[in-house]
């Protein structure tokens, strides 16, 4: 293995192979600004990543109060050392000369700088009226996917009890709400059932709409060193893209978009038809088998073959492989949650573990993803539309125990519905029932579908519009009021990654001017807003992050996310800690349901479940007479077609996602030079089959259009499948002459001018990846090659292109750690 | 008119126009011995109901005789031609998923007659059409009523 690598061109670095149920090897990546020596930092401060779910343990070194490098974490259980990309670089947009260092607030239609007192004073006297004049309805707050633990507790607490309005959720609606709807119909509760361990024990791992190279790259290394070690696993890749994924995959398919539900239910057919299914199993831990087995008994792989135009034959291959591992480790993100039939698809792929026994133990497990670092949280803190600590808003018991712990009356918190969804506060923002909007951590003029009216609704003069941010993003600059916050290493806190390891991540440096934590932020509303209990005493009691995290464990007591155990300082021990931790399992949980299922009884359940293809709410009665004692429900669902289908009009299929290089809306990754430089400007992919019809060529400008709107971009001729086109969704405006949407001066950029209004009706996740298009050529490229990166699932066909490299100051080093595998095999 | 004064115009209407829709089937079906008793019975539900929203209105300083305000008769109406008038477009969607939800469960009664009197009659195929589709008419009412439930509170609060 080299010692130092450019991490731009080689994203997921140098192999240590390791053999099926080996320990993976550590391998420590360290990134020190261009002539810095290691000997010359003065203090590693620990951390985690928060540019992706992945969790990834790090160091951040410091030199005279600034942030000079980071280093991964040999010791901890989720990278062992290992640092993806957008670790290794992003740190650096925290020193960007255009951080907000002091609140703004608008004056004669302006923005202009002002001082905490001024603006906090403006947010409480237009809540104080708000409540006054039309109730807690009127109020709304939409957060991240990127604060800590701590500070949506503190939000879910002063939004629920403080003001009392139903109308709190987070942008993890976009990234991780089928992931928690999923594990609810099927577990009845949300928690990660596995674990990322299980990639070192599996024979077989099943991708389902997950790039797993790009959106957990770590993890992806972990796939990698196993492909290179003894006794190998097989891959099956279900993706329209040829992602690096596919590329490794024993069984690559690219069915069409829109029909995961008939694929999955053809693959569910083969297992039941062909005597895979460990009916042990299904008989001691699951409801439904009867029910399931009947709806998937029409679906062969030949009625799938022609909706999904994936040959029978590599169905049943795909079926076989699944079948035939005797440890499957399945995994599911964006290609099934923002796709349609999110949750019923993704509940298929909880009944294909269910039917096979494969649950609880090393290997065998499934990982409902997330998106970004901290949606655990927003799940667990209730900040995403679920009440704190997994509980039941439709369970009397769960509420008044909330209440109890709040020290408030029950009817204090709303429930008399389910916590309202993001792109439902819109609408009542739009229709003019919401008045106050307060954003956190989240950029909606870029990241919400059908951005023509995002911006509309933003932009209304009746609509108090609160944004804490870092940068003075597209949605800042529609504000009333803009607060300046401090981000990771200017603030200490905890967070969770997608398998329920919780990290400490403490402050490095101080933040840039008059930038405050999240937390401080909200502490300060719930002091000026004199929120109280009932008795009178203030409803927020904790003052600093270690106090709101004691404050939380207290939340989280008998739930299935338990955080009792935790202290920070076992979180300074050198590794995570998976939830739940308490006395039945001091040091945490590897793996949940290793003896049956645990959350699903009535009495415990998160929820009562939906129709899957409705939404329409079950209650309790229909709960307790379909699952009395709380085993684990086989739901199945039958295939319908998507809303929106290709036409003569807008013949392409439109779907859009992430690249490896960037997060989100840019406004960390756009910020990092070796990261902006690799992916620099939006574009658009295409198969050569396509392109060659409609005579395009690699590199020409072309617009891509839908009912709503419409983007430019250069085209990228990939191994894509024919009739879809791909488009990143992280390029907005911020960067361009316009500030905040297209104009005169500059052309669509954002892939959310032209992505569909519409959701799925069980998880209220947004469609982002079926739209129907039209692809015009508007000037021709003469042999300029797009912008897109060429090392990743946009590497081109055909045409040799120059590769997509960092050079010099993407080098990183990368240093396998001996000392650390001889302490694990002792262990 | 808010929502509270909206909702109780349109229950008492509705509460009336049931107790007399009960008592009229009391009255005409006295020598159906259930229906006469049951009906007659249900028919002081509602009266009570009637009773109480009486009082809940008082409350309010609301006098329900009074005529409700023309805007927002339409809401209490299944007439179309009167919709045009309703103020606020959420009330114009709850309206029509309650209207949705009656034609629904209409469609569920009569698949339940039709199940009975394929049974009677030994249809087993005419008995299976009602078994798949029944169910599916169910789903469609706890859709709309899930609906109703979830957009409700905004809707009317806001008023």
């Amino acid at each position: 293995m080299e010692r130092s690598v450019d991490r731009i061109r080689d994203p997921w670095g140098g192999r240590v192979p390791h053999g099926r149920h080996q320990p993976w090897p550590a391998r420590v990546d360290t990134y020190l600004t261009e002539g810095l020596r290691p000997e010359q930092v003065q203090k590693w401060v620990q951390a985690a990543s928060i540019l992706h779910s992945d969790g990834d343990a790090m160091d951040i070194a410091v030199v005279d109060g600034r942030m000079v490098g980071v280093r991964g974490r040999a010791t901890d259980r989720v990278n062992r050392g290992r640092l993806g990309p957008k670790d290794l670089f992003g740190w650096q947009a925290n020193a960007s000369p255009d951080r907000l260092t002091r609140p703004l607030v608008r004056e004669d239609g302006r923005l202009v700088e002002s001082d905490w007192e001024t603006a906090m004073s403006r947010v409480v006297s237009c809540s104080r009226s708000l409540l006054d004049e039309r109730g807690p309805g009127a109020i709304g707050f939409y957060t991240s996917g990127q604060l800590f633990l701590e500070e949506y507790y503190t939000l879910a607490v002063l939004a629920r009890a403080g003001i009392g309005t139903n109308h709190l959720d987070g942008n993890t609606r976009l990234c991780t709400a089928t992931a928690a709807e999923a594990l609810k119909e099927t577990f009845g509760s949300d928690g990660q059932p596995g674990c990322y361990d299980d990639i070192d024990h599996a024979d077989v791992i099943a991708l389902f709409g997950h790039n797993i190279a790009e959106t957990q790259p770590v993890q992806w290394m972990r796939v990698l060193d196993r492909l290179e070690g003894s006794d190998p696993p097989r891959l099956l890749c279900v993706d329209p893209r040829p992602t690096p994924v596919a590329r490794k995959a024993t069984v690559h398919l690219a069915p069409r978009i829109g029909t995961n539900v008939a694929l999955l239910n053809a693959l569910l057919h083969v297992i039941i038809r062909t005597g895979r299914v460990d009916h042990d199993y299904v008989r001691r831990h699951t409801v439904g088998y009867e029910e399931l087995a009947a709806q998937v008994q029409d679906c062969t792989p030949e009625w799938a073959a022609r909706i999904c135009d994936v040959p029978a034959s590599r169905i049943v291959e795909a079926a076989e492989l699944l079948g035939g591992a005797e440890r499957l480790l399945s995994t599911v993100l964006q290609g099934v949650y923002q796709s349609h039939q999110a949750t019923a698809a993704a509940v298929q792929v909880n009944n294909l573990h269910l039917l096979r026994g494969m649950l609880g133990r090393p290997g065998a497990g499934v990982l409902q993803m997330n998106g970004q670092p901290t949606a655990q949280n927003t799940r667990e803190c209730g900040a995403d539309g679920d009440l704190p600590g997994f509980r039941n808003w439709q369970n009397d018991a769960h509420v008044e125990d909330l209440a109890q712990i709040w020290n408030v009356e029950p009817a204090v918190i709303p429930h008399y519905a389910p916590p309202t969804h993001a792109l439902q506060m819109f609408r009542y923002a739009e229709q003019g029932s919401i008045r106050m909007l307060w954003v956190s951590g989240t950029n909606p003029a870029v990241s919400l579908p059908e951005l023509s009216r995002i911006r509309t609704i933003l932009a209304q003069e009746r609509l108090f519009l609160v944004v804490q941010d870092l940068f003075l993003t597209e949605t800042a600059q529609y504000a009333d009021v803009v607060l300046p916050a401090a981000t990771w290493g200017e603030k200490t806190g905890t967070f969770t990654n997608a398998d329920r390891t919780v990290h400490l991540s403490d402050k490095a440096v101080e933040p840039p001017g008059e930038a405050r934590p999240d937390l401080d932020i909200f502490l300060d509303y719930a002091r000026r807003m004199d929120f109280r209990d009932q008795d009178g005493e203030p409803l927020i009691t904790w003052r600093d992050p270690v106090s709101a995290f004691e404050a939380w464990k207290r939340c989280s007591a008998g739930r299935p996310c338990d955080y009792t155990g935790l202290t920070y300082e076992m979180l300074r021990e050198g590794t995570g800690i998976q939830w739940p931790v308490g006395r039945q399992a001091p040091r945490g949980t590897p793996r949940l349901y290793t003896e049956g299922i645990s959350w699903a009884h009535p009495d415990m359940c998160e929820a009562y479940g939906k129709d899957l293809v409705t939404g329409a709410a079950d209650g309790e009665d229909d709960y307790r007479a379909h699952n009395p004692e709380g085993k684990a429900m086989l739901k199945p669902a039958a295939y319908t077609p998507a809303h929106e289908t290709p036409r003569e009009t807008y013949p392409f299929q439109l779907t859009t996602g992430r690249t490896l290089y960037h997060f989100h809306t840019r406004t960390k990754t756009g910020r990092s030079p070796q990261l902006n430089a690799a992916a620099p400007e939006v574009w658009v992919e295409m198969s050569a089959d396509d392109a060659t019809r409609l005579d395009l060529a690699e590199g020409d400008v072309v617009e891509v259009t839908t009912p709503r709107g419409a983007l430019r971009g250069q085209l990228r001729i990939t191994g894509l499948r024919p009739g879809v086109i791909f488009v990143p969704f992280h390029y907005g405006y911020w960067d361009t002459p316009s500030g905040t949407g297209p104009d005169a001066s500059t052309p669509g950029r954002a892939a959310n001018e032209t992505t569909i209004t519409d959701w799925d009706p069980a998880s209220k996740q947004p469609l982002f990846k079926t739209a129907a298009a039209a692809v015009t050529r508007v000037a021709r490229g003469h042999g300029q090659p797009s912008p897109a990166p060429t090392t990743t699932a946009s590497a081109p066909t055909g045409r040799r292109l120059p590769a997509t490299t960092g050079g010099p100051t993407a080098r990183v080093t990368q240093v396998p750690d001996p000392a650390w595998d001889r302490q694990e095999e002792h262990r | 008119m808010n929502g509270v004064e909206l909702a109780l115009r349109t229950l008492d209407q509705g509460e009336r126009h049931l107790t007399g829709e009960l008592a009229d089937l009391a009255e005409r079906y006295r020598a159906e011995h259930e229906i006469h008793h049951v009906a007659a019975d249900l028919a002081t539900w509602s009266e009570e109901h009637v009773e109480r929203l009486r009082e809940a209105a008082a409350r309010h300083d609301l006098d329900l005789d009074t005529p409700q305000d023309a805007h927002f008769a339409a809401f209490g109406t299944s007439h179309p031609a009167t919709l045009a008038t309703l103020p606020d477009p959420g009330l114009l969607l709850l309206r029509d998923l309650r209207e949705v939800h009656l034609a629904a469960t209409r469609n569920s009664l009569h698949w339940e007659m039709l199940a009975q009197v394929a049974q009677a009659s030994k249809d087993t195929a005419l008995l299976s059409l009602a078994s798949f589709c029944h169910p599916r008419t169910l789903r469609q009412m706890r859709w709309t009523n899930t609906m109703i439930k979830n957009l409700s509170p905004q809707v009317l609060a806001a008023l």
